[in-house]
């Protein structure tokens, strides 16, 4: 897939509740193809600590409205340079970067989509790409607390939405993987971004049951392109780029001993 | 339009712009972004005669104004680059460079050998300063005498241009390119990356695995122009500078200090089009002076 390097436009900048932006991105000409589960390369200016570009996920793209979203949780300096755009502002992005999410075969009707903290980014657009494709997926988001649940409503409009907190303050109390649902239903394929504990645990839960598994990593990068080799996972067939190998990898590719 | 070719010993080189090796994949992996074959030359992976899969995970720290790596020259050996990846590249219409790696002086010498068989590629450049590799590499850039009898054993078997890449990390980088000199190099690169280590003090760990890495970007270009200056006085042969280039003005630096071409490395990670931007603006530099060619300003910084 063709790769481009863009000067998008602010179009809103909305802060969220807890530590998160949403950010929405527009340009003149129609943006470029992108698919579920590959990211950006965004360049922060005005940042001295920030050297390297941030990978950012590709969180949803409007087609009516010709707007790229990010979902961004603030960390360090470079997040909180991108919390400070206003509308009309330039953002330099490279895009789309990595593999993708692959769609089910035909056999695989129930889809789990799992997404813990703002591991949720990636997912709405999965969703949205499922739904299109006539599925009904099963979102599953884990969070700290209420205030870490980010666009809920949105992945209402997709499919089903369940929730776990740790503090019990929204959904069921605990992690994504002591959720009910996972008694109650069975899934064929299950799709997954968070932090490595909760993914790793996803993995573990898909492997004992015979799932398929698809895992979105998040390894530091500095090309973001495959040039570098940083940012390495180990696999069954050696090192692999999670920017262009990935960041999508199948858990029976990984050596994830879980 | 000035004139912007260069020569590196027999190479000739239509502007004075390199990707430095390990920084610019094999090329392709930007050839979306820029017409690959507008940069004077591209120098590729770090290869070794063997399959390498490099060091563990976490490989990359981020630095103020530059960054840690400790890849440890991962590559599938020459063997794989020659059947797999010089087919898909030999053909372009530029300068495709190979950096050598190795951990013995006959690993160096065989797997010169195997690229000197290889139309397509005029020149190798030989890493004897890889700072992330257990043995060998950067050991034999650190002492005149080790530097000395692996380039000769290379020159013996190469006869292409040989560049040879220096190690900042020594006391007198000008007594090392002398050596290299005189053991037959046609020139040398200077500057590959600096050692240094980077600490999570939350975790009370370090943030690589192999705790060292080599630092590289923005903040090492003061010592590389320093030392690129200090080796273009000492030595005949012609030489190339790199080390923290991010745009025109740090390449036309380099120049003036006494570098006939230089490299771009870690820049091409916040800019995949700035090896071409930086050509350009080479050329602006030399209009709006009044040079005809880019070798009239080649070492002719004005120190009295
Ligand atoms: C493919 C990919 C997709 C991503 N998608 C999103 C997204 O959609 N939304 C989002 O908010 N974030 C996402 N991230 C993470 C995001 O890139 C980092 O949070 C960001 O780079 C931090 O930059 P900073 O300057 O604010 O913080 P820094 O000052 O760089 O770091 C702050 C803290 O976060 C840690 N950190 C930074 N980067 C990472 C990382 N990659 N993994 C683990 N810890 C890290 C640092 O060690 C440090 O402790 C993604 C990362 C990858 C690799
Ligand atoms: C990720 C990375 C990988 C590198 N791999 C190699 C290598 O394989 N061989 C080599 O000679 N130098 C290697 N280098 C060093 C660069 O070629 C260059 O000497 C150094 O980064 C300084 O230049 P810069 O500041 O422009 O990046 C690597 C540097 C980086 C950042
Ligand atoms: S970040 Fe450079 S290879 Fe993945």
């Amino acid at each position: 897939m063709r790769k481009y390097l863009l000067d998008l436009t602010v179009s809103s900048n909305e802060k969220l509740s807890g530590n998160y932006i949403l950010m929405k991105l527009t340009s003149e000409e129609k943006l470029p193809e992108m698919l579920p589960g590959q990211f950006a390369e965004v360049r922060v200016d005005g940042s001295p600590s920030t050297f390297l570009r941030r990978p950012i996920s590709i969180h949803y793209v409007d087609r009516n409205t010709n707007e790229l979203w990010f979902l961004i949780q603030l960390v360090g300096d470079g997040t909180r340079k991108l919390a400070d755009l206003k509308k009309g502002d330039l953002l330099n992005v490279m895009l789309p970067l990595g593999n993708s999410f692959s769609m089910p075969t035909t056999e695989q009707k129930e889809l789990l989509l799992v997404g813990g903290g703002v591991g949720t980014a990636p997912m709405l657009m999965l969703g949205s790409v499922l739904k299109n494709l006539g599925f009904e997926p099963t979102f599953l988001l884990g969070a700290r607390s209420k205030k870490d649940l980010l666009q809920l409503d949105k992945f209402e409009a997709y499919g089903n939405v369940f929730v776990t907190t740790e503090d019990a303050t929204y959904g069921e109390k605990g992690f994504v993987t002591n959720h009910s649902i996972l008694k109650q239903k069975k899934f064929d394929k299950i799709y997954t971004c968070g932090p490595t504990p909760m993914m790793k645990a996803v993995a573990a839960y898909a492997s004992k049951n015979g799932i398929e598994c698809e895992v979105s990593l998040e390894n530091t990068m500095a090309c973001g392109i495959g040039a570098c080799l940083c940012c390495v996972t180990d696999t069954k067939e050696g090192h692999k780029c999670v920017c262009s190998d990935g960041p999508v990898f199948n858990i029976k590719d990984l050596k994830w001993q879980i | 339009m000035a004139d912007l070719t260069t020569n590196i010993g027999k190479l000739v080189m239509k502007n004075p712009v390199m990707t430095a090796s390990g920084t610019f994949g094999y090329g392709e992996e930007f050839s979306d972004f820029i017409d690959i074959s507008k940069i004077g030359g591209i120098i590729v992976k770090g290869t070794t005669i063997k399959h390498r899969e490099g060091n563990p995970y976490p490989r990359m720290a981020e630095t103020p104004s530059g960054m840690l790596n400790a890849v440890g020259l991962q590559n599938k050996g020459v063997d794989y680059f020659i059947e797999h990846i010089y087919p898909r590249i030999k053909d372009t219409d530029t300068n495709i460079l190979v950096n050598v790696s190795g951990s013995t002086v006959a690993d160096y010498v065989a797997t010169a050998e195997k690229i000197a068989a290889l139309d397509h590629i005029p020149a190798i450049e030989l890493n004897i300063s890889c700072p992330n590799v257990k043995e060998g590499g950067m050991a034999f850039g650190t002492s005149c005498a080790s530097a000395e009898s692996v380039v000769s054993a290379v020159r013996k078997a190469y006869g292409k241009t040989l560049i040879v890449k220096l190690s900042p990390n020594v006391t007198n980088i000008a007594e090392i390119a002398l050596a290299v000199e005189a053991a037959g190099a046609d020139s040398v690169s200077l500057i590959n990356t600096i050692m240094g280590m980077a600490i999570n003090a939350e975790k009370r760990r370090p943030v690589l695995s192999t705790v060292t890495g080599g630092l590289s970007g923005a903040c090492v270009k003061p010592i590389a122009l320093r030392m690129v200056w200090q080796v273009a006085k000492a030595v005949k042969i012609p030489v190339v500078g790199l080390g923290g280039i991010m745009n025109a003005t740090d390449a036309v630096e380099f120049l003036l200090a006494g570098a006939s071409a230089i490299e771009i490395g870690t820049a091409n990670f916040i800019d995949p089009t700035i090896t071409i931007k930086v050509a350009e603006g080479i050329n602006d530099y030399l209009e709006r002076h009044g040079f005809k060619s880019v070798k009239d300003i080649i070492g002719q910084l004005e120190t009295a």
